[in-house]
């Protein structure tokens, strides 16, 4: 053991002197009796993730399934994206096929120029939280890593109706067993890149993405 | 003004403060910035009907942390090697210094990105890095105005909130060479966008700081809204994490908690833009190299006060400052210390120790009006531990005071006055001392005037002379 580490250990005992020794951490009651699941109904949720996202000043819009890929083209055209970086897993029925797709895989991975250069990038998430508008990558299937969701100033997303949930901790808890596991990392975004560093001033996008449009799919 | 006096001693806040109080364009900054983020703050916490839930479960599992912080920092450790990544411990800023210097030598690199971090400004890190002729770059927006003016933060969350628009302007025209600036916050953030890619885009080496780290997981997170947090946690091929022992907390599920209540107050948001949380390395994902230098610097001391302990709860949303009515008029500045406002006021003196005159001189810096601990997330009670900290002073100018010191006149007032309040005989017969010494300087029922060092309490108040009847004498003439 370093002795740094056994020092500062040392001292923390020593600083502790007054915690009774047999003291377990659970005897430090913690009461959990704030909500942890909402009573609302699906279609509140959907509603109140679609409010929240849009105040985040994200673009958000609400297709069929069938609508999917043509809205998908549409927001594309109206961006002007013309390369656009498609994350390993991403359901090929997504793939907006007139465009050019920088494909990343995990075999070849695109450089952070190839991405900085890309217009955007298409992505699904993990989970969608209504009462915080916020969308969660868990680097998955049709997510990709880390840099993909960063580098490109673009950012679209597709969510699921049944991916929104209704607050935080449910968002937790559903990550739970998988981050005791083996934990992915984990991006949680909430409308686009913003700054409030000059005078309190909201401005959209400094260094993410600074269009975020999500797609919120029908069931 | 505002770069550290040249002075050999660190002035105290109220030597600082009368200067900073005049400054008006300063005080109308932060008076502005304080109110805003106040007001917001005070509706998105009333949109949650378990706020106060959250705030005692937050209080309850810090304080579980710190009784039982040794065996969650050796859990975290166990952790994050599991995950691939490597745990360094430093006992103060001088050994976490050396040891982020040796990982960033070994890369060969001249130049580091650096994500906001109050910790690595406590040590000295970018300074300690300059003088091996590694410049670490600030990549948040705030932070680098404040690098490029050569200045000091004066806000926990928004650093530069003393300067205005015109003067980011100047700055970035000369610093950025971009002469076309206008003062528009959007062309301000687009000249520091354009500026920081390049920079994150060839950087090998990211430093950042870390809100949380979980004990069971390994998992360290960085809460942000700018992006720059997630550029230098994920592009560069080493990442230095550095956090103080009390950032820790046991368990993921405790996110649940933490994560509802510090974006509410702190910027004031349902939720902040950016969360980035990761564990260890990840294959084929983001760095490949990962360590956490773990850092004590004092916080043990800390520890040691039963009452002060609570003050390593803090979660740095910088709530307190907002609402704190001398934090809103002198500023972050006075404080010298890189933790302003009424968290600072308790936490610096009990890092640095009550030998410091200017750390020393920060419990006073309140009016104990208690409302940064209805504020607090983790309910610090922060005018208990002022209390409690003047009075550590008071006792250790009785122990090891000069005579100076001793005779200094308030200290003897406050002697005198404690022994007339413990004796009921003596309280009496002081007041009726006073009530016919208030005489001379009673007029139309207010004094404002006191003679000698008295007069520096009517200098800025008025006072109720002592009523001629106490209640005790009226009650003995009823019967």
């Amino acid at each position: 053991m370093s002795s740094a580490k056994q020092e500062i250990l040392d001292r923390i005992q020593n600083a502790l002197k007054d915690i009774p020794p047999d003291e377990k951490p659970d005897d430090i009651t913690v009461d959990r009796s704030y909500r942890t699941t909402s009573d609302d109904d699906q279609d509140i949720l959907v509603n109140r993730f679609a409010q929240r996202v849009g105040e985040y000043k994200a673009t958000v819009q609400r297709v069929s399934q069938s609508d999917v890929l043509q809205t998908i083209k549409d927001s594309c055209k109206r961006e002007k994206v013309q390369q656009l970086v498609i994350p390993p897993g991403l359901a090929k029925e997504l793939y907006p096929n007139e465009l050019d797709l920088l494909k990343d895989t995990h075999e070849v991975q695109l450089t952070h120029h190839q991405l900085d250069d890309a217009d955007g990038v298409l992505t699904t998430c993990a989970l969608a939280v209504a009462e915080t508008g916020t969308i969660i990558l868990d680097a998955g299937e049709g997510q990709g890593r880390r840099a993909l969701t960063l580098l490109p100033d673009y950012h679209l997303c597709v969510v699921y109706e049944d991916q929104i949930v209704g607050i935080f901790p449910e968002a937790i808890r559903h990550f739970e067993e998988k981050m005791q596991t083996k934990a992915p990392p984990m991006t949680l975004i909430s409308g686009p890149s913003a700054t409030s560093d000059i005078e309190l001033n909201r401005v959209e996008g400094v260094h993410g993405p600074r269009r975020l449009e999500v797609l919120i799919v029908e069931e | 003004m505002s770069k550290r006096s040249k002075h050999q001693r660190t002035p105290t806040f109220e030597e600082s403060a009368e200067g900073y109080l005049s400054n008006t364009q300063l005080r109308r900054n932060i008076g502005h910035a304080t109110h805003t983020i106040r007001d917001k703050r005070a509706g998105v916490v009333a949109e949650m009907p378990d706020w106060e839930k959250l705030r005692e479960a937050g209080a309850k599992l810090k304080q579980r942390t710190m009784r039982h912080l040794d065996k969650y920092l050796v859990q975290l450790e166990e952790s994050v090697q599991q995950a691939g990544g490597q745990v360094h411990w430093a006992r103060d800023a001088d050994e976490a210094n050396r040891i982020i210097l040796d990982l960033v030598k070994a890369k060969q690199v001249e130049e580091v990105v650096k994500v906001k971090s109050i910790t690595t400004d406590e040590i000295g890190l970018n300074k300690a890095l300059a003088g091996e002729g590694i410049q670490a770059l600030e990549t948040d927006l705030a932070e680098l105005i404040v690098q490029l003016a050569e200045d000091e933060p004066s806000h926990i969350l928004v650093p530069a909130i003393h300067k205005n628009r015109a003067e980011i302007r100047e700055l970035f025209r000369e610093k950025l060479g971009n002469r076309e600036l206008s003062d528009k916050p959007e062309e301000l953030a687009e000249a520091a966008r354009i500026y920081l890619r390049r920079k994150f885009l060839s950087a090998e080496v990211g430093i950042s700081g870390g809100n949380f780290a979980v004990a069971e997981t390994g998992t360290v997170s960085v809460v942000e809204s700018e992006g720059n947090g997630r550029m230098c946690t994920t592009l560069p091929n080493t990442l230095i994490s550095v956090l103080g022992i009390e950032k820790i907390i046991p368990t993921w599920r405790d996110f649940e908690v933490f994560m509802q209540l510090l974006p509410r107050s702190a910027t004031a948001e349902r939720m902040n833009p950016y969360n980035s949380f990761w564990t260890g390395v990840e294959d084929g994902d983001g760095p490949q190299e990962f360590h956490l230098v773990l850092l004590d610097n004092g916080r043990t001391k800390v520890l040691a006060d039963e009452m002060g302990r609570q003050t390593l709860h803090c979660i740095r949303c910088s709530a307190c400052l907002n609402v704190c009515p001398v934090y809103e008029r002198t500023g972050g500045h006075a404080y010298h210390s890189v933790y302003p406002g009424p968290i600072g006021a308790i936490l610096t003196p009990q890092l640095k120790g009550l030998d410091d005159p200017s750390a020393a001189s920060l419990p006073y810096a309140s009016s104990l009006c208690g409302a940064c601990y209805e504020v607090c997330p983790v309910k610090i009670n922060i005018p208990e531990v002022l209390v409690h900290l003047r009075g550590e002073i008071v006792k250790k100018k009785e122990k090891e005071g000069s005579l100076r010191e001793k005779m200094d006149p308030e200290h003897v007032a406050m002697k005198w006055m404690g022994r007339t309040f413990r004796k009921r005989s003596r309280y009496e017969r002081a007041q009726k001392v006073a009530r016919s010494g208030q005489k001379l300087f009673t007029h139309d029922g207010t004094i404002s005037k006191l003679p000698g060092e008295l007069s520096k309490w009517t200098a800025m108040r008025d006072l109720k002379p002592i009523p001629k009847q106490t209640f005790r004498e009226w009650w003995k003439t009823r019967s």
